[in-house]
């Protein structure tokens, strides 16, 4: 059986992994190399690294550091940040990366979800989702890796996500804004919904601190995978104690 | 002194971590599309992501599925990885029906959903077949139960059971996950992307 996957997310800005709480007010915490080297140690599954500079100062994510993590990391990861072309996308592959991740450039050119399956096949190509809850519903935001540039995308979430898997969308990471860098847990509800209305993987992100969270999360929405990023950074959680104690508790993971 | 091994470059998908890993190994690498080289090669390793056609068509139109086909007769350890296992059966029906290498009678066909997820994407569990077992092999050493990581919608069905080397449960079915014959070894899933476990297995592969 597929085990549940847990993914370290590491926030790229200007060279560095940085974090910040409800998407603002980042700050440093580690060099990329170093926390990657780390967390393949501990037996992460799979790495994500965002440059979230990169779509909203319209420039594409370097290529430099990629080419450093693929040496130095023998497990899946994936990296996303201003991917606005099949061009793009094939130099961030061929670098290393195993799939690359598309957030506001799909909400600008869904057609692009489409253009790099073909090329790449459905399982290089995630679509990000930044979304927030609105009245009893939920909506996509982009740029949100800018405190000043960060708006709404006027589209639904539940459709989005449909739609990004109708285009050829190999796996959705749904990155719940309000819960964004608060440890207060997944929001279970939203991912139970998302996952609802997928056949893809779902990847659930956004307010993870404690082993509950992670057991919730995969019981209760069903997630393929659970993401975190402050959890593991500043080291309130780590991977290999999170791993035995979901093994305990019943769920096929990774050891 | 070090292993060589030839890995072949047929134009298509992302040899970077394979060349890594092999590299990591100590072993003396060569990346190479030419047929020649392919023919002298000593260990050889066929990676690849992609569609089944474009891969063929990469291999046909360099010339290359002879000296495949000569250097596995010649019994050179020869290793195929995802698309390149999937390239040593006689055919697949991925996009319309496309012969194979056919260096493992069999086909390839898309993974039967029954309402689980697909693609297959993720680290999961392999196996022998049952009343199978791994001794002298390329998996000889691994544990049955180890993981590896996967990423593929379709999958081999060697039509000979005693080509399937290895399973991986799939709600209730059993995907094969490594087939061999003789000195051909096929990995479905990615030794180069999973972790310790995978460099083991590389590691085998180089000692063969």
């Amino acid at each position: 059986m597929l085990t549940k996957r847990i993914i370290a997310c590491l926030d790229v800005k200007d060279g560095v992994v940085v974090k910040g709480t409800r998407f603002a007010g980042h700050q440093v915490v580690g060099e990329i190399l170093e926390l990657a080297q780390r967390y393949r140690d501990q037996g992460v599954d799979e790495l994500i690294f965002y440059d979230i500079t990169a779509s909203p100062d319209g420039r594409r994510v370097s290529k430099k550091w990629v080419e450093n993590v693929a040496r130095v990391i023998d497990v899946p990861f994936c990296v996303a940040g201003g991917i606005r072309s099949v061009g793009d996308a094939k130099e961030i592959l061929h670098s290393g990366a195993d799939k690359i991740s598309i957030n506001s450039p799909a909400l600008e050119n869904p057609g692009l979800i489409s253009e790099l399956a073909a090329v790449f096949g459905n399982q290089c190509v995630v679509v990000g989702v930044d979304s927030k809850r609105q009245n009893d519903d939920f909506a996509v935001y982009r740029n949100t890796g800018s405190e000043s540039k960060i708006q709404e995308s006027g589209r639904r979430t539940l459709e989005w996500i449909a739609e990004a898997e109708r285009l050829g969308a190999g796996e959705i990471v749904l990155n719940c804004m309000n819960q964004d860098g608060t440890g207060s847990g997944y929001d279970v509800e939203q991912l139970a919904q998302a996952r609802a209305q997928l056949t893809i993987p779902l990847i659930a992100s956004g307010g993870a601190r404690k082993v509950d969270h992670f057991e919730r999360v995969f019981r209760d929405a069903g997630v393929d995978g659970a993401l975190a990023a402050g959890a593991f950074h500043r080291g309130e959680l780590t991977i290999p104690d999170l791993k035995v104690e979901l093994r305990k508790r019943g769920l096929e993971v990774r050891l | 002194m070090s292993t060589k091994v030839t890995v072949i470059d047929y134009g298509i998908g992302n040899l970077h971590s394979v060349l890594k890993a092999l590299h990591h190994l100590g072993a003396t690498v060569e990346l190479t599309g030419s047929p020649q080289r392919v023919a002298a090669a000593d260990h050889l390793v066929l990676p690849g992501v992609g569609a089944f056609s474009d891969g063929m068509k990469g291999l046909t139109a360099r010339g290359l599925a002879e000296p495949i086909a000569r250097a596995c007769e010649a019994g050179r350890p020869f290793l195929g990885i995802c698309l390149g296992m999937q390239m040593l059966l006689s055919e697949s029906d991925e996009f319309g029906k496309h012969a194979g290498l056919g260096l493992i009678s069999g086909r390839v066909v898309a993974i039967d959903a029954q309402g689980m997820k697909v693609p297959h994407v993720g680290w999961n569990h392999i196996a022998p077949p049952a009343g199978g077992s791994w001794p002298d092999t390329a998996l000889d050493g691994t544990a049955p139960g180890t993981m590896f990581y996967f990423v593929h919608s379709f999958v081999a069905a060697p039509s000979d059971p005693k080509h399937r080397l290895a399973e991986t449960p799939f709600g209730n079915q059993k995907l094969c996950a490594a087939v061999k014959r003789d000195n051909i070894t096929g990995f479905q899933f990615h030794p180069e992307k999973s972790g310790p476990a995978g460099l083991a297995l590389l590691s085998r592969f180089l000692s063969a």
